[in-house]
């Protein structure tokens, strides 16, 4: 269970200072590990409630493509990443926690990513929200919801086929999209390339 | 010095043209609306060979680049069955083909097809694109991803590429049925008006 917590953190807080302190958890946990190991069936009951009622709590944000467009649009000089995915797409979420690792190094340098779901909406409450939550996602997670693809696909791209992942750069006016899947090191020299 | 300047340009020349030809053919993938579709030889669950030259009364083909784990394929799955039942007798047959490598998702191996194809009782071929040699040359590039052709004297000709209907998530409430047009269309004699459309899909294993 505890391992388990551990390769979640460091897959999706994967850079250079998160996972200093994540070694010093580690060491601390490490070594209050037996005694953790004793923890009472009562806490651990608490704990699963409280993942669930967060779970419940949590409120996506959900837009058709004309309330989505303007997340494509931004003029304030920032470099957005917005990234398209789904929690069934698998290369989608390999990636993902590359994109939780580049809005960690980079949002205090005028970055922004957000993380677009195109989940199925009746999947939101089982398998969207409790994706989110229980992968701590940092980054902001918005949903498109609109069947009319044949309309806004092109619109977020006229080179776009429609597989996922797929992803667009900006800032102001000049933009790249990619129609792929990134490592972090593509990633990061991708978004370089926006920050001079 | 003045021959060895020119030299340097010219080869620079040459590696500035080549990478601009290099792109233009790398972009160009796949299909294009008129081009010529390869037939193929490929495995059906049935365990026989088929190709599109096995159908010889056919005026054309929905061929359908599909599998069993995409949930946008899924939702297809039964208006891909539709599909066939309405337009292989009328010359249209369906054929699927599972474009993933089987070793990334193992739910879409040969053994996990044939159940599927038993499940859902499909009266079409569920072909296995062994070695992902067929999906490069149509452009397939995520499933489901649906092209018509047309049989004419010179080979199956490319008449349209995209999704099936405008949505995904409610048969009853379609309002274009795209795939539906098209066919439609060429069995009157006339042009396809909507050539091309664009859908969400989960992208092709490698």
């Amino acid at each position: 269970m505890l391992k388990m917590g551990m390769s979640f953190q460091v897959m999706y807080k994967f850079n250079a200072m998160k996972f200093k302190v994540l070694f010093i958890v580690f060491l601390i946990t490490a070594c209050h590990g037996k005694q953790k190991e004793k923890k009472n069936i009562a806490d651990v009951i608490t704990d699963n409630e409280n993942i669930v009622s967060e779970i419940k709590d949590f409120e996506l944000e959900i837009y058709d493509f004309n309330g989505f467009e303007k997340f494509l649009n931004k003029k304030d000089d920032k470099v957005y990443v917005i990234n398209f995915w789904a929690t069934w797409c698998k290369p989608c979420i390999k990636e993902l926690p590359y994109f939780e690792a580049l809005n960690a190094k980079y949002s205090n340098q005028n970055v922004e990513v957000i993380l677009v779901s195109l989940d199925f909406p009746h999947l939101y409450e089982t398998k969207l929200k409790p994706f989110i939550v229980k992968n701590k996602i940092a980054s902001r997670v918005i949903v498109l919801d609109d069947v009319d693809m044949d309309n806004w696909i092109p619109k977020v791209s006229k080179t776009w086929s429609g597989s996922i992942p797929a992803t667009i750069i900006y800032i102001n006016d000049s933009r790249k999209f990619y129609e792929r899947s990134f490592n972090f090191k593509e990633l990061e020299s991708e978004v370089k390339q926006f920050l001079n | 010095m003045k021959n060895s300047i020119k030299l340097i340009t010219a080869i620079l020349l040459v590696v500035l043209i080549s990478a601009f030809t290099i792109n233009k053919t790398t972009t160009s993938d796949g299909y294009a609306i008129g081009d010529m579709a390869t037939d193929f030889k490929l495995l059906n669950v049935d365990g026989n060979m088929v190709s599109m030259s096995d159908f010889e009364d056919a005026k054309g083909f929905i061929i359908t680049f599909t599998c069993n784990t995409c949930p946008y394929a899924v939702a297809y799955e039964d208006r891909v069955i539709a599909l066939n039942d309405k337009y292989a007798p009328l010359g249209y047959p369906v054929i699927a083909i599972m474009p993933n490598n089987t070793d990334v998702k193992p739910g879409d191996n040969m053994q996990s097809m044939q159940a599927r194809a038993q499940e859902k009782e499909f009266a079409f071929p569920y072909l296995l694109d062994e070695g992902q040699k067929i999906y490069p040359q149509y452009g397939a590039t995520k499933t489901p991803h649906m092209f018509v052709l047309e049989k004419t004297g010179d080979g199956n000709v490319v008449r349209y590429i995209g999704a099936i209907d405008n949505n995904y998530k409610k048969a009853s409430a379609v309002t274009e049925k795209y795939v539906e047009d098209a066919v439609d269309a060429l069995l009157a004699g006339h042009d396809v008006e909507k050539t091309e459309t664009k859908a969400i899909g989960c992208s092709i294993k490698v």
